[in-house]
C-alpha cells in the first residue's frame, strides 16, 4: 500500500486533510458548514463543464466554486445567509445536469467526483492540488487576525473597521479553494465531513485558537490516513471512512465538551458547598 | 499603573462633543439637534427607552453612521482618523461557547485585531494584556474560554478589549443588559473607576437610569428624539422631561431610585409609559 502508484494518493490526501482540517476551522466558528457543503455539491459540475471543453478539471471546479462563493457572498448582503447558500446551490445543480448530458462522462466518473477517488489520482491534478492548498493555508494565515475577530463577532469586528461582508466573501473564496483541491481527491460529499468532523472535535479540547487549529488539521490527517489504510486493506470505498471518522469525531468532541462541562458544574458545587460548610 | 494612561498632570480636556448631530434613517428623524459634551474622566449615562435612539447616536459618534447635519469631536479635533481614541463596547455582544478563545485572546484581538497576520509572541503585547485584564479584575479567568464565562464576567473582558488602546473615550451600549444586580453593580463601580483612574471619558447607554444614579457625573437623557443633558438633578425634573416628550411627564424619588412616568396622551401623539423604570418593586 505504500508502492509507487500510490505515493501520489499519500501525498495529495495528506495536503487535502491538513487544509480542509485548518479552513474548517473558521468553517466550524463562523457556523459556515452550509455553505461549505453547497459550495463542493455546487462545483462538482465545473468538471464537466471542464471535460466539456478539454481543460484540467481542476480549472473548472475553481471556476464554478469561486463564482459560488462571490453568488453567495453577494446575495447574503441583502438577505438571509442560508437563503442565499440554497439559492445558489439550486442554480449550480441546474447548471451542473445541462453541462453533465451534454458531457460523455460515464456514471463512474460521476460517481469518482461525488465520493472522491482518492486511490487513483491523476498524476497531472497532484501539482495543482498541492498549489491550491498552499494558496488556501497562506491565505488564512494573511487573514488570521481580522477573520478571527470577525468570526467570533461581527460588531467587534465592525468598531475596528473590519468590513463584515468583506471577511465572508474572503472566507467563501478560500473555501472555494479548498474545495477545488478536495473534490477530487475526498469528492464533493466527503469534503464537507472533512471541514467540519475534526475542526468540531478539536475545539472541545482546547481553549487556545492556535492550538485547535494545528489540533483540527492532525484529527484530519489521522482521518484521511486510517481510511486509505484500513480502505486499501478492506476494499471498501474510502469515502464511507472518511464519513464515519468525521462524524465520530464530531461526536467524541460533543461527549467530551458535555463531560467537561457536567464535571465543571460539579466542581463548582463542591467549592461552594465547602465555602459554605 | 497602565502604560500610556491619563496624566492627571493634563487638564481635564474635552473628550467628547456634539453639537446639533441630527440622523434621518429611512425617511424618519431618528435624532433631532442633539448636542452636549463630555470631559476626560467623567462618567455619563445616556439614558431613554427602547428604540429611543441610543445606539444610532453611539454609532454616530463611533462614525459608523454619518449624520445628517451636525458635527462630533472627539479630544477636540473633528472625528475621522481616530480609529484608536474611541472604545466601544456594541449591544448584545453573544460569544459562542463552542469556540476555544480564552479571555486573554479576545483582549489580544482588541490591540491588533484589524492587523493581518498571526499575532507574534511579543512581551509588548503580552504584558499589555495582563495589564488591561488586570485593570478590569478579570486576570482570574485570563485563561478561561471567553463564551462559558458569566455576563459580568464577558463584559469585564470586553471593557479591557475596548480599552487595550487607549481611548480617550468609551462607549458602552447597554452594558448593564442581562446582568443580575450584582454584577450591575460591580460593572457600574469598575467603569466609574477607569473613568477617574485613566481620565477617560466614559459614556454608557441604559434604558433604566437607577444602577447608574450613585456613579453618574452628568446624564443625556434622550426621548423622541431630542436630547437634554446635564447633571442628573438638572435634567431629570418633571418641566426638562416633559419638554422632551412633549406630553406631561411626572418625575417621582423614592428613597434613592427615580421613576419617570411618561403616561399621558398629547396631540395625537401615543402614551409613552417606561416599564424598566416603573418596575421599582421588583428590584433591589
Ligand atoms: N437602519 C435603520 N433604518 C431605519 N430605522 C432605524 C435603523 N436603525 C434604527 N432605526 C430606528 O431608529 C430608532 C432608534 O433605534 P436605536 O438607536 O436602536 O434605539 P435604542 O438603542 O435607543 O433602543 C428605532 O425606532 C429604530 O427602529
Ligand atoms: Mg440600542
Amino acid at each position: 500500500m505504500f508502492s509507487g502508484f500510490m505515493a501520489n494518493t499519500w501525498i495529495v490526501a495528506t495536503v487535502v486533510a491538513a487544509v480542509a482540517g485548518v479552513v474548517g476551522f473558521f468553517v466550524v466558528i463562523r457556523g459556515s458548514s452550509f455553505a461549505a457543503h453547497a459550495l463542493p455539491l455546487g462545483a462538482f459540475p465545473g468538471a464537466a463543464a471542464a471535460s466539456l471543453l478539454g481543460v484540467n478539471a481542476i480549472f473548472g471546479l475553481v471556476v464554478f466554486s469561486a463564482v459560488g462563493a462571490i453568488g453567495i457572498g453577494q446575495l447574503s448582503k441583502r438577505g438571509k445567509r442560508d437563503v442565499a447558500t440554497a439559492l445558489i446551490l439550486v442554480v449550480l445543480l441546474g447548471l451542473g445536469a445541462l453541462f453533465l448530458s451534454m458531457t460523455s462522462e460515464y456514471a463512474p466518473e460521476i460517481y469518482s467526483l461525488l465520493f472522491g477517488e482518492v486511490l487513483g489520482i491523476a498524476k497531472d491534478e497532484v501539482g495543482p492540488i498541492i498549489g491550491l492548498g498552499v494558496v488556501a493555508v497562506l491565505a488564512i494565515g494573511l487573514l488570521y487576525r481580522p477573520l478571527m475577530l470577525s468570526s467570533i463577532s461581527p460588531e467587534l469586528g465592525e468598531v475596528q473597521g473590519i468590513s463584515t461582508s468583506k471577511m465572508e466573501l474572503c472566507f467563501l473564496l478560500v473555501v472555494a479553494l479548498v474545495t477545488a483541491m478536495a473534490l477530487p481527491v475526498v469528492g464533493a460529499l466527503l469534503v464537507f465531513s472533512l471541514m467540519v468532523g475534526p475542526p468540531a472535535a478539536a475545539r472541545a479540547f482546547t481553549n487556545r485558537p492556535q492550538v485547535a487549529i494545528v489540533l483540527s488539521a492532525a484529527v484530519a490527517l489521522v482521518t484521511v490516513w486510517a481510511s486509505i489504510a484500513i480502505s486499501y486493506e478492506s476494499n471498501w470505498p474510502v469515502g464511507f471512512f472518511v464519513g464515519g471518522f468525521g462524524a465520530g469525531s464530531y461526536f467524541i468532541g460533543r461527549g467530551w465538551t458535555w463531560l467537561s462541562r457536567a464535571y465543571a458544574t460539579r466542581a463548582d458545587t463542591a467549592v461552594e458547598l465547602e465555602h459554605a460548610a | 499603573m497602565i502604560e500610556g494612561a491619563y496624566d492627571l498632570a493634563e487638564d481635564k480636556g474635552e473628550a467628547l462633543a456634539v453639537e446639533g448631530v441630527s440622523v434621518w434613517l429611512s425617511g424618519r428623524e431618528i435624532l433631532h439637534d442633539v448636542s452636549f459634551s463630555l470631559h476626560r474622566g467623567e462618567f455619563t449615562g445616556l439614558i431613554g427607552s427602547n428604540g429611543a435612539g441610543k445606539t444610532t447616536l453611539l454609532r454616530t459618534i463611533l462614525g459608523m453612521q454619518v449624520p445628517t447635519t451636525g458635527t462630533v469631536r472627539i479630544g477636540g479635533s473633528p472625528r475621522g482618523a481616530h480609529g484608536a481614541a474611541v472604545g466601544y463596547v456594541p449591544q448584545k455582544i453573544l460569544l459562542d461557547p463552542d469556540i476555544p478563545l480564552r479571555s486573554r485572546d479576545l483582549v489580544g484581538l482588541g490591540f491588533d485585531g484589524h492587523r493581518l497576520g498571526i499575532p507574534l509572541r511579543s512581551k509588548h503585547r503580552r504584558i499589555l494584556v495582563e495589564e488591561m485584564l488586570e485593570a478590569v479584575d478579570a486576570s482570574r479567568f485570563a485563561d478561561s474560554r471567553v463564551g462559558t464565562l458569566s455576563g459580568g464576567e464577558q463584559q469585564r473582558v470586553l471593557i479591557a478589549h475596548a480599552l487595550i488602546r487607549h481611548p480617550r473615550l468609551l462607549l458602552l451600549d447597554e452594558p448593564l443588559a442581562n446582568l443580575d444586580i450584582r454584577s450591575e453593580y460591580e460593572v457600574v463601580e469598575l467603569l466609574s473607576r477607569l473613568a477617574e483612574e485613566q481620565g477617560i471619558g466614559v459614556l454608557i447607554s441604559a434604558h433604566d437610569m437607577n444602577p447608574l444614579l450613585s456613579a453618574m457625573d452628568r446624564i443625556v437623557y434622550i426621548a423622541n428624539g431630542r436630547a437634554a443633558s446635564g447633571t442628573t438633578d438638572e435634567v431629570v425634573r418633571t418641566e426638562v422631561l416633559s419638554k422632551l416628550y412633549g406630553s406631561h411627564v411626572d418625575v417621582i424619588r423614592i428613597h434613592d431610585r427615580i421613576l419617570v412616568a411618561a403616561g399621558h396622551e398629547h396631540d395625537g401623539l401615543p402614551a409613552h409609559t417606561e416599564p424598566s423604570v416603573w418596575a421599582i418593586g421588583g428590584r433591589s
